[in-house]
């Protein structure tokens, strides 16, 4: 006769060994629970090593106030939370928080922008940041080599960046420190819920888990309706050009333009249809190239070493989805663009309440896939 | 380390090696200079500092970085040297000005 009580081999299964999953593995792992992350191979299309590492604050919650609130909350833990993978991994991420830039090449562009933050700041319920107006004047006193047709710009002193890559490693030797089993090349093809329990199909194996995270990216989408939950999501592309490493000039990151710790100058933000990451199209390289030279001559005496393109996680509205299902209890889901700029929420706040077993709706509850049922 | 073969013409080419005068024929490329000029390194890494030298010989290792006339990062192995040039040994990131 076979034991009647199924053995639970793990308290949470989280899907998806991103940035987003290993965060709240991190998270969790720090809780206390008994934790697997699994993970695709090598080849899967990601985000996490395809990104522009800015923890970024300007611009966000234009649409929904509350994003804007979430996202400056991981900003300001986000020291905590680097100085703590640091402690237990001995790899710094490089975070660094200067404040950031956008800036305009013309009157109009800074007009638009003018009238952009104005909108955004004006929504009932907002919290107060600050992202100011600077001239030219201003600019200078931060900038150095500014190109002539840079008539002034937007500041926010709560924008930083740091080493993306780094803290997808960071985040996977700390998981490995804390005992947590990662599981590569375990793409989850089937969840089926039984009694309080959680059983995730894979072509090893089998595995058995009380909670499970669904943080699969863009795969969520396929993911989600197995457990009661739905993830409308639309990818799109975006492309990046890298030059070779020079000594440090640039002390602020541009919202299109950042010089990374190891000295390289990264061009990006452009914003394509289509999701295959073998596409490179030529001529937007080339207009985000131009216009990086009109915002800094001196990148056209640089050799660039890269171009490559990356594949956003993108919900249909750009806000992050944070759902738990009704009639599966216990199966969360988690789906986000900015994964690097909401690590510290995702490690110490998500995750505590995954942990807990319930989202709490004061905090997280305007991000629920809700939003998007015809009301 | 390096032994030249005996010269087929007797011209030169007169540059400079972080400020040292030195002879070189006409042709040769500048990493070939730095190793007949018995240098063991051309550069340090720009992230860990470690030393490095020509290696590949043709332009794929980007081992053999040098700053060449003001100009950092040229690959000098792919250089063919010209009377008068200005070679530095470089030492971590190429600054970003020429």
């Amino acid at each position: 006769m076979k034991p009647q009580a199924a053995r639970t081999d793990f308290d949470v299964a989280v899907i998806g060994g991103g940035l987003v999953g290993s965060a709240l593995s991190f998270g969790l792992a720090r809780a206390g629970r008994r934790v697997v992350l699994l993970d695709e191979g090598d080849a899967a299309v990601r985000a996490s090593r395809a990104n522009f590492a800015l923890v970024w604050v300007q611009s966000k919650g234009l649409g929904l106030p509350a994003y804007a609130g979430w996202t400056i909350c991981s900003s300001n833990a986000w020291g905590e939370f680097a100085a703590l993978l640091k402690s237990e991994t001995g790899l710094d991420v490089g975070f660094e928080r200067p404040g950031g830039f956008h800036l305009a090449l013309s009157e109009a562009e800074l007009e638009r922008r003018a009238l952009q933050l104005k909108r955004l700041h004006n929504q009932p319920g907002i919290v107060k940041y600050e992202t100011e107006i600077v001239d030219r004047k201003r600019l200078e006193a931060s900038l150095l080599g500014l190109g002539r047709e840079v008539v002034g710009g937007s500041f926010c002193p709560l924008d930083g960046h740091c080493n993306s890559l780094r803290l997808h490693r960071a985040l996977h030797t700390a998981l490995f420190n804390r005992g947590v089993c990662y599981l590569a090349s375990h793409r989850v093809e089937d969840i089926a819920y039984h009694a309080g329990e959680f059983a995730l199909r894979t072509a090893q194996r089998e595995l058995r888990a009380g909670k499970i995270v669904i943080a699969a990216g863009n795969a969520s989408m396929q993911l989600a309706p197995l457990v009661g939950l739905v993830a409308p999501m639309r990818p799109n592309r975006g492309q990046i050009i890298v030059t070779e490493r020079v000594q440090p000039f640039l002390r602020h990151p541009i919202v299109t333009l950042r010089q990374t710790d190891e000295g390289t100058i990264m061009i990006g933000d452009s914003q394509l249809d289509g999701i295959d990451p073998d596409e490179l199209t030529m001529p937007v390289v080339s207009v985000m190239a131009a216009r990086a030279i009109r915002m800094f001559p001196v990148l056209a005496r640089l050799n660039v070493v890269r171009t490559w393109s990356g594949i956003r996680v993108m919900t249909q509205d750009g806000f992050p989805i944070y759902d738990q299902s009704e009639t599966c209890p216990g199966a969360f889901l988690v789906c986000c663009h900015s994964g690097v700029t909401l690590a510290a929420n995702h490690a110490f706040f998500l995750a505590s309440m995954i942990s807990r077993g319930r989202l709490d709706a004061d905090s997280v509850g305007a991000f629920s896939a809700r939003r998007f049922d015809v009301r | 380390m390096f032994a030249r073969l005996a010269a087929v013409e007797d011209t030169s080419v007169s540059l400079s090696i972080d400020g040292k005068h030195i002879e070189a024929r006409p042709g040769d490329s500048v990493a070939a200079v730095l190793l007949a000029a018995g240098l063991r390194h051309c550069r340090t890494t720009s992230v860990s500092g470690a030393w490095r030298a020509p290696y590949c010989m043709m332009g794929v290792c980007f081992d053999c970085l040098v700053n060449i006339d003001g100009v950092g990062n040229r690959q000098s192995c792919l250089v063919p040297v010209r009377e008068g040039m200005r070679i530095e040994l470089q030492h971590g990131k190429r600054a970003p000005v020429a």
